[in-house]
């Protein structure tokens, strides 16, 4: 029997989230549930496991309609939703996470012989062989994701939602996962599964579910009937121009130097220029030091030695204000973590480092910040929204909105399009090509090997700790990328 | 994929009055309830000299403690600075050094305090409850010591009229407690200054790589507001013209709970000045309120917690409604 949303209704203050959206999965089937950031996946995920209510629709399983109260009538309905942050317990022992909750006891005490013996038997339905007593904290997260679903499994959960579950795991751990996956399907229960990824989407799932802006788009009751680009066009609305958008600028004359920087996390000197108007990328493995090379310039971390000369003007050391002010500006890697102030609006944070004068000139800020969201296309109600509830892309605009309000020279772009949409990518890279058509110098750090091939004009690559080579834009290929920021056999 | 921000919906009206007001709510029907069911409560000369100059010490301090909350740290040493303080003016005025010099002194023997709470805080990154904890005991000590142990009596008239002076008929330490709020109020709402700290107990990380000198502005939140707890402390010397080793015992509690009563966020990030005002009224009427009904002191412990815990509970509810 199917699991049906029927005009299922969420709404946030000043936000609404879902807006009647209603579909069917059928049972013995792998249903993928795609959507930009915001589209209200997320949302939809938490209804189902019972973390949110709606505030009208119904949710029908095996022709009868739930009453989901909280996260314990989900799971006794059958339903099990795992997340992308896993709701494991690092602290405690792989058995011990299973069976939170409902330990098997003896007058009291714990029921080891008992729980061991179980918790192998539940590993065994996914095919996995781990020791009970092992910390769940010292898994791989692959591992700790087939401990999830293990213990859905074990509670015979009917649906299973998985929201990005290959966004960590290695190319192996997804051909295990796939596996299991494909198994469930045969067992007959329903597998929702949310991804970004087109080649898995097309690889394990028999249909799609659309959603925008909160609006079921469509259903594809199965996959064969939709291509690629038709679920992009769904999800973003409109056409997109892929990340092959490269368009040929003025490039100027030199404006950074960096020489002989050096400092944690580089093991031979760094130098090298940046161009007016242009756009250079700087790829490596993770651990290279790409991230610690914009710190250095940044000033974000102390250089142990090394010079950077912009414009003529040469500086030993510099700190994130007298980088600010010098026009050097940096977007770090993790926004949330790095870049946002959650709790503060939108306003707070566009003007957030870039003060002045020491009293606040309200009007003034406001209006910065209204220009860039305005330039930036941020979506939001208004500049007064608290930026912790925008999406990630959008965040990640309005980040990138803060430093380029003063004579921006050099932009320094930490993974600006890590963990955001296909649409707000695209408008990220835009809003990266205009600033250097402006003349802004532009240094990309960027694990997507097609990102940076689409939009730099040049790329370095690093390699543990230094920097092993650089490519012109006509030179460059994915082979010649990886090539060069693989690890070299000692020498 | 956090929460979306789709097309808005209409907010309830009661809904609003309760984001915007919340915790005021309960001050003024706090105040409207004892206006009619206690006697006396709306005469002048308990509202100014009762209810008024019992609040003054926690709230010059919480004006101090406001900005360390909003940047996400606070301060237990503030009641040892403040005996401290008030130690230094009497003993130096009892060495013959006139009232401004006096005050002036404890004043920067707070901000040194302070600035070293500060600098241990924010450059070696001890947490700050180990900091102020190990400090609080230090300055008391050092309170002790300052006068073997005995308190000390204050002579000079014109040091006393700090705290017993009423210019236009309302006495110097409620002037004194404006002039605070009016200062760290504008001090936290309208200058950049005040922004970047509630920035850093938003987000630190973020707010040092936008450039905002994060350590700069905790050490001197931490020196500010040590001498505004030096002040208070020569506030209540000049009032009781004593000085007192052993008092202001408890005091780092009461202004944080003051705080957060009426809204200041415990974990940084969220806070304001009318927070400082209505968090110290409330706890003010309901002190005087119970004096005024000769409740006994045993059971005044006892409502005071409860009122504490009920006011954060009622903060909880609140965010559980706004946010997501």
């Amino acid at each position: 029997m199917p699991l049906i949303f029927d005009g299922i209704e969420k709404a946030f203050p000043g936000v609404r989230a879902l807006g009647g959206v209603s579909f069917e999965v059928r049972e013995g089937s792998v249903h993928a549930l795609m959507g930009e950031n915001g589209a209200g996946k997320s949302t939809l995920l938490k209804i189902l496991s019972g973390a949110y209510h709606p505030d009208s629709g119904k949710l029908i399983l095996d022709g009868q309609e739930l009453t989901i109260r909280n996260t314990q009538d989900a799971l006794a309905a059958g339903i099990a939703v795992i997340y992308q942050e896993l709701q494991l317990v690092p602290q405690l022992t792989v058995a011990e996470n299973l069976f939170l909750g409902h330990l098997p006891s003896k007058f009291g005490w714990t029921d080891r012989k008992t729980l061991h013996s179980e918790t192998k038997r539940i590993l065994a339905l996914v095919g996995e062989d781990i020791r009970p007593e092992t910390q769940v904290g010292r898994l791989p997260i692959a591992q700790r994701q087939m401990i999830e679903i293990a213990k859905a499994l074990s509670r015979d959960a009917k649906v299973i939602a998985l929201d990005e579950p290959t966004s960590s795991l290695s190319s192996r751990e997804v051909e295990r996962l796939f596996a299991v996956i494909q198994r469930l399907r045969e067992e007959g229960r329903i597998v929702l599964y949310v991804s970004h990824r087109m080649d898995e989407i097309f690889r394990i799932c028999d249909a799609a579910t659309v959603l925008r802006d909160g609006q079921h788009v469509q259903t594809w009751s199965t996959i064969n009937e939709v291509t690629p680009d038709g679920l992009v066009r769904a999800m973003v609305g409109r056409e997109v121009d892929t990340l092959n958008a490269y368009r040929s600028r003025p490039i100027g004359e030199t404006t950074l130097t960096v020489r002989d920087l050096i400092g944690p996390g580089i093991r031979e000197k760094i130098g090298f220029e940046l161009k007016k108007g242009e756009i250079v990328g700087l790829f490596g493995l993770v651990g290279a030091g790409r991230t610690e090379v914009l710190n250095l310039i940044a000033g974000t971390t102390k250089a142990k030695g090394g010079q950077i000369d912009l414009d003529g003007n040469s500086y030993s050391a510099l700190n994130p204000q007298k980088a600010l002010k010098i026009g050097i500006g940096l977007c770090p890697e993790d926004r949330k973590k790095e870049g946002i102030v959650p709790i503060a609006n939108i306003t707070d944070n566009v003007n957030l480092g870039v003060r002045k004068s020491f009293v606040i000139k309200g009007r003034a800020e406001r209006a910065n910040a209204e220009a860039r969201v305005q330039q930036f296309r941020v979506r939001t109600p208004s500049v007064d929204q608290k930026i912790g509830n925008l999406s990630g892309g959008n965040q990640q605009k309005a980040i990138i909105g803060r430093v380029i309000g003063h004579n921006l020279k050099v932009l320094l772009l930490d993974e600006p399009t890590r963990g955001i949409d296909i649409g707000a990518k695209s408008e990220v890279h835009e809003i990266v090509r205009n600033l250097a058509e402006q003349g802004v110098a532009v240094l990309l750090v960027s694990s997507e090997m097609p990102e940076l091939l689409g939009i730099c004009d040049r790329i370095l690559v690093m390699e543990g700790g230094r920097i092993s080579g650089e490519l012109p834009r006509s030179k460059a290929t994915q082979e010649r990328l990886l090539e060069l920021a693989l690890p070299k056999k000692s020498s | 994929m956090s929460t979306p921000e789709k097309s808005p919906v209409i907010e309830s009206p009661f809904r609003k009055v309760w984001d915007r007001a919340g915790i005021l709510v309960v001050l003024v029907a706090l105040l409207v309830g004892s206006a009619v069911l206690v006697p006396n409560f709306l005469s002048t000369n308990n509202l100014i000299y009762s209810l008024g100059l019992s609040v003054t010490t926690t709230g010059i301090v919480a004006c101090g403690m406001l900005f360390a909350l909003a940047a996400g740290d606070f301060d237990l040493s503030v009641g040892s600075v403040a005996a401290f303080a008030g130690m230094v003016a009497a003993v130096l005025l009892s060495k013959g050094f006139g009232p401004v010099p006096a005050v002036l002194l404890s004043l920067v023997a707070g901000l040194f305090i302070g600035a070293a709470n500060g600098f241990i805080i924010a450059v070696c990154g001890i947490n700050a409850l180990i900091t102020t904890l190990a400090t609080m005991q230090i300055v008391r000590g050092l309170a002790y010591i300052l006068n073997d142990g005995n308190s000390i009596g204050v002579g000079n008239m014109s040091f006393a009229a700090l705290g017993t002076g009423t210019p236009l008929g309302v006495p110097m330490p409620l002037w004194t407690l404006l002039f605070c709020l009016v200062v760290f109020g504008l001090l936290l709402h309208r200058t950049v200054y005040g922004r970047n700290s509630l920035a850093i107990g938003g987000n630190k990380e973020a707010a040092h790589l936008a450039g905002v000198p994060t350590k700069k502005v905790q050490i001197t939140i931490f020196a500010l507001l040590s001498m505004l707890a030096a002040l208070a402390g020569v506030v209540s010397t000049a009032q009781q013209q004593l000085g007192d080793p052993k008092g202001m015992t408890g005091l780092e509690l009461r202004v944080i709970s003051a705080c957060v009563l009426g809204g200041v966020s415990l974990t940084g990030g969220i806070g304001s000045i009318s927070h400082v005002i209505v968090g110290v009224l409330i706890m003010g009427t309901v002190q005087n309120v119970m004096d005024l009904k000769s409740v006994p002191t045993f059971y005044q412990y006892l409502i005071s917690g409860a009122i504490l815990l009920a006011a954060v509970l009622l903060d909880k509810l609140k965010q559980r409604g706004t946010s997501r």
